[in-house]
């Protein structure tokens, strides 16, 4: 169990962490969600006692970090998975920090076969991708079989494969009865993963609710109905219909209807009551993602303009008139308006050669063009 | 038993500070650049020793003569003191360490405990090696261990050069990483001490740098050598030292104690 009561971390003039309560409870997956420099690391790294809390505090089973006995026992962290001295070997990086709490040596060879590692253990960590300092991370929070576990950012630079196991993984250890807290700042992973969500923006804290209940909270589905253009009022008499059973409806910019309310059977029997015939009945779902982006938009950090350019483009010149030069747009045949370019006239439209070792020929009988 | 106890954490530094390459080399490279290089000088004091003059003869210290080589041994020690803490800081691996070890007090005291005991073991080796490497060359004017403070003076080698790299490691520790504490003591050590301590008008306080201070205690013949004279004794002098180095120390843990990881 994790409390965390108004906590709050200042960096100078920056509020990174603002007033954050909530409970990690054990025995389910939560994850923790928010975009870039939401607050989420510097929230885990006062959990673990690495940043003090500028106010508030955060407890771990109802003790202070700095305060527990016996940590690795009681916690195992991943936060950085490069947190590693690369000149080290795996299996001594493990080595030394189960040392560090006296367990013993065989449980650093479980946990390297837990992670999968155990054949990648006597290299030396620098020569690692990020996949596998994921899984030594992984291994490392393990090492003290602890009842609480933190993992930042786990299924970074992993696989498809590893993503899975990271899955699976953290619902073992969540059925086993361990409070598990995962961030995150990918809604669709955390969808599949978590039992719980945390979701903070600009170190506030969002909402705090169940995965299940945060979907029905926030994608709401929705038919999209198209009308056959054929028939210039099928919209209307089609909008009428289904308003007139009850349904919610809402014109899109092309023409097409987004319906809400009525199931997609239903729709189609009004249609064919109505007379109308349908070019589209589709059903649709507002992504997690999106209910996840509508929630944390006003708190995005890091938020993308549009690139101006001002220095690197000279203004476009006044352009010709168009009435003053006008000539008529070629036109290109409509059969062939997805062909391919024709070749240019009399030579090859690219560097294909005609057959092997043309271009190695040609290369030998031009050196100092080919180079 | 789990329990994150002393003796765990000077097992996990001992792990830690044996399994990575740059404790190997700075440690046989302080010993080698010492015993070869006051070999070396042995050998020149050696070929030229019809030529000194009685002054010289009188103040010549064999003792201090087969240490001179740990201008430039000591370092390597620099840097392996330097590296033994800084690296935790470059590489991350201290977020590691301390996001098991809550009791930070324990984690740096534990990892200083082990890196000195082995700057002092090879410190030792070093000097008793250099000593009676630079005896044999000497031949005539040499001095054998059993003479008068000889021993003290290879001993307090191997102190100092263990000095020399515990206080290294509170730089490091102060400044939390390697690049800038190798930058601040290679030339402090190299350059700037040897010039404040050789020029007249600043001996008189450069006599209480650290390294200056603490070198005496390699000394046998009062004044010998360079002709300087202190206001303190051999273990005055290693006394300084040892305040200095622990005033880093407490500074380096005060800032690891103080500062987010």
């Amino acid at each position: 169990m994790i409390e965390a009561v108004g906590l709050t971390k200042r960096f100078g003039a920056k509020t990174a962490v603002d007033q954050l309560s909530f409970q990690v409870k054990p025995g389910h997956v939560t994850g923790f969600l928010g975009p870039n420099g939401s607050g989420k690391s510097t929230t885990m790294r006062m959990i673990v006692g690495l940043d003090r809390p500028t106010s508030g505090h955060v407890t771990i089973n109802g003790r202070p970090f700095r305060d527990l006995p016996n940590a690795q026992r009681h916690v195992g962290a991943l936060l950085d998975a490069k947190a590693v001295h690369g000149g080290r070997r795996a299996r001594t990086h493990l080595l030394a920090v189960a040392q560090l709490s006296g367990i013993p040596e065989k449980r650093v060879d479980e946990v390297l076969a837990v992670v999968g590692l155990q054949d990648t253990a006597r290299q030396r960590t620098k020569g690692f991708s990020l996949g596998m300092g994921q899984r030594l991370g992984i291994a490392t929070a393990l090492l003290g079989d602890p009842q609480v576990l933190l993992f930042d950012e786990p299924v970074n630079g992993l696989d498809p494969e590893g993503i899975l196991w990271v899955r699976n993984l953290m619902r073992q250890l969540a059925a086993e009865g361990r409070t598990v807290f995962v961030s995150s700042h990918l809604m669709s992973e955390m969808a599949l993963t978590a039992d719980h969500l945390i979701v903070i923006g600009r170190g506030r804290l969002l909402a705090e609710m169940g995965t299940q209940e945060f979907i029905t909270h926030n994608s709401a589905g929705f038919a999209r109905v198209r009308a056959a253009d054929t028939h210039p009022d099928g919209r209307d008499t089609m909008a009428a219909a289904l308003t007139g059973a009850g349904a919610r409806v809402l014109k899109e910019p092309d023409g097409a209807l987004r319906v809400t309310g009525l199931e997609l059977p239903h729709i189609a029997d009004l249609a064919h009551g109505a007379g109308v015939r349908l070019w589209e009945l589709s059903p649709h779902r507002a992504s997690l993602e999106e209910a996840y982006m509508r929630l944390t938009q006003s708190s995005v950090e890091y938020a993308s303009t549009e690139d101006p350019r001002a220095e690197l483009w000279e203004p476009e010149p006044p352009s010709v008139p168009a009435w003053e030069d006008e000539e008529e747009a070629p036109q290109a045949p409509a059969a062939a308006f997805y062909a391919p370019p024709p070749p240019a006239a009399g030579g090859q439209p690219f560097l294909m050669p005609g057959s092997p070792g043309e271009l190695a020929a040609a290369a030998k009988n031009h050196p100092e063009e080919s180079r | 038993m789990t329990v994150s106890s002393f003796p765990g954490i000077l097992n996990s530094e001992w792990t830690k500070i044996r399994t990575v390459a740059s404790t190997t080399w700075t440690l046989a490279s302080a010993l080698v650049v010492t015993v070869g290089s006051s070999a070396a000088l042995c050998a020149v004091v050696s070929a030229t020793l019809d030529d000194m003059t009685p002054q010289e003869r009188l103040t010549f210290d064999p003792t201090m003569a087969s240490f001179v080589g740990m201008t430039f041994g000591q370092l390597a020690m620099i840097v392996f003191g330097v590296l033994v803490v800084g690296t935790e800081y470059s590489s991350g691996m201290i977020r590691t360490s301390l996001a098991a070890v809550p009791r930070r007090v324990s984690f740096f005291f534990g990892k200083l405990t082990v890196a000195t005991a082995l700057a002092l073991v090879v410190g030792l080796a070093t000097s008793f090696l250099s000593f009676f490497l630079g005896q044999v060359i000497l031949g005539d004017a040499s001095v054998g261990i059993g003479g008068d403070n000889v021993l003290r003076a290879v001993i307090g080698g191997g102190l100092y050069m263990a000095m020399i790299a515990l206080f290294s490691m509170g730089v490091a520790a102060i400044l939390r990483g390697s690049v800038l504490a190798i930058c601040m003591l290679i030339p402090f050590f190299l350059v700037i001490s040897n010039i404040l301590g050789g020029v007249p008008a600043t001996r008189k306080w450069a006599q209480y740098l650290p390294d200056q201070a603490g070198a005496k205690i390699m000394q046998v013949v009062p004044g010998g050598m360079d002709g300087s004279t202190t206001t303190y004794g051999p273990w005055g002098g290693f006394g300084i030292m040892v305040l200095w180095t622990a005033a880093v120390v407490l500074g380096g843990y005060l800032v690891l104690k103080k500062r987010d990881a």
